[in-house]
């Protein structure tokens, strides 16, 4: 957390003066607020940008009402709608899994924001095993979703979470492998040093490294954080023609709405892993463009990268359970493994 | 007391909490669930010895396999949520006897080990040496264990296909 206190003390002086523990958790209370703004900014603009991408791919208007232009307060009034639902929770439910279930989800995805780097300066914690510690901080949302499966105690709930339990751990092998074969790129871990080694131009960003390894990694990459985040073509576990509505079929109000914010979160996190992996986080991609600051760079980049999966999700079908497992297990898999012994070997060459 | 050490106590008392639930819950998926925090507790133990790179690795196992693994075997079994109680109490004389010996042993070793404080020592990332210490000093030990999960993939591999044939 070294850098960010620092850029926390430059900004504010008086801070320096607290004693330490007092300034550094008032800073991460800051940072945990603004994450959670964020991420419902994210994704008050990304359902609607989603509604929009849907409804104009299929050559319709989407929402047009609320709001005036375009509709754009429609998630705003949903939102409301939202908070001032009734909660709900079924008798026969195990009440206090029931209830706790979207704070775990909720929170592995917000603990991802955690080694997220948006600058030079801004990041909220320099981890030293960064990529390691997202990959494993995510697996945690799954205990969250078997949770809230299991607790509402209906059939498509259960389904719906072991789906998506069989699924996260299936497409958890081919996203670590192909992360592993960006580290023997850089050889390192840690996300603001992996964004360092790809400065320079375009050119130097890890998708270009070693043609067409690392563009393969990043293809096998995507595709299987499409099925991490729970997204079409894999969104097995919440499959509405089938099972409902997937492990928040009894969910409603905010609760129902912790379970989305973290699916939208979810997509910006994975987004922004490829970002910064593979793209080159902040870095502008040629020098002259360097007055433009970070963030933007940063954040065009991963929300480019949430429109691809939107946009993927309004056009491809949804795969059936043995197709899900065919292709992680028997495609992805031992493509990954060639790729890090390919990158491996011309590493050594 | 240090801010410091309140945060310690506060992870160390919700890790013994959550173990006692495991061991102590009537109903065998709150068990299942209460792994979660002390699995959790522990990674944050790790982390006070500054050994990030464990900690990490303790979640991305422990977590991420182990316990989603105990939870599909939870949920898979059948009529699982209508027994109250599954687990057993043995007599009271054995278990205390049993835990005697281990309390001893645990002793034992808590006594003579020589304990190092690192309270105050600088955090210092441990990826690199782990990583070197594999390749080099413990590399044989490093390929028996390749070897033995090879091996226990292939079993499990040969279950599923026997299982098969059969039908």
């Amino acid at each position: 957390m070294e850098p960010i206190i620092k850029v926390f003390f430059n900004f504010i002086p008086a801070l320096a003066d607290l004693p330490n523990w007092l300034a550094v958790t008032l800073i991460g209370v800051v940072l945990a607020v603004g994450t959670f703004l964020y991420i419902a900014v994210f994704t008050l603009f990304g359902v609607w940008l989603e509604r929009k991408i849907s409804a104009h791919m299929q050559d319709r208007l989407g929402p047009m009402e609320v709001g005036g232009w375009h509709g754009w307060a429609q998630t705003i009034a949903d939102t409301i709608k939202l908070l001032i639902k009734e909660d709900i929770v079924p008798e026969k439910s195990d009440r206090f899994l029931y209830k706790f279930a979207p704070y775990v989800v909720f929170t592995a995805v917000m603990a991802a924001f955690a080694v997220i780097p948006w600058s030079k300066k801004f990041i909220p914690a320099n981890l030293n095993v960064g990529l390691l510690y997202i990959i494993s901080i995510s697996s945690l949302g799954v205990i969250g979703i078997l949770m809230g499966g299991w607790a509402s105690n209906n059939k498509w709930s259960l389904y719906g979470a072991m789906r998506s339990a069989a699924q996260m751990v299936s497409y958890e092998i081919p996203v670590s492998l192909s992360l592993i074969s960006v580290i023997l790129i850089t050889g390192t871990l840690d996300m603001q040093e992996i964004v360092y080694r790809q400065s320079g131009t375009l050119f130097s960003w890890n998708i270009f490294h070693y043609f067409p390894f690392a563009f393969l990694a990043f293809i096998i990459y995507f595709i299987a954080s499409l099925a991490e985040a729970n997204r079409t073509p894999f969104d097995l576990p919440e499959a509405e023609s089938e099972l409902v509505a997937g492990f928040h079929t009894e969910y409603s109000g905010m609760r129902w709405a912790f379970f989305m914010l973290s699916e939208y979160a979810n997509m910006f996190v994975v987004s922004a892993i490829s970002a910064v992996v593979f793209f080159g986080g902040w870095q502008a991609p040629f020098g002259f463009l360097n007055f433009i600051p970070g963030p933007i760079w940063f954040l065009g980049k991963a929300l480019i990268l949430v429109f691809v999966q939107m946009w993927i999700r309004w056009t491809l079908p949804r795969l059936r359970v043995d197709q899900l497992m065919y292709t992680a297990w028997k495609v992805l898999t031992p493509f990954s493994f060639a790729l890090v012994l390919f990158i491996a070997f011309w590493k050594v060459l | 007391m240090e801010p410091n050490e309140i945060l310690f106590l506060f992870i160390a008392v919700a890790t013994v909490v959550s173990a006692a639930i495991v061991a102590f819950s009537s109903k065998i998926i709150h068990s299942a669930f209460a792994l979660l925090a002390s699995f959790m507790g522990f990674a944050a133990l790790y982390v006070y010895l500054s050994a990030g790179f464990l900690a990490v690795t303790q979640i991305l196992i422990y977590v991420g396999g182990i316990l989603i693994l105990i939870l599909f075997g939870v949920m898979m079994t059948h009529g699982i949520y209508d027994t109250a109680k599954k687990t057993a109490h043995n007599a009271l004389s054995v278990s205390l006897l049993g835990g005697l010996a281990i309390a001893a042993v645990l002793l034992l070793i808590i006594t003579r080990s020589p304990w190092a404080p690192i309270l105050h020592k600088p955090f210092q990332p441990t990826t690199q040496l782990i990583g070197a210490a594999i390749l080099t000093n413990y590399l044989l030990p490093f390929e028996i264990i390749s070897v033995l999960l090879l091996g226990a993939l292939i079993g499990a591999v040969y279950l599923a296909r026997a299982e098969d044939k059969q039908k």
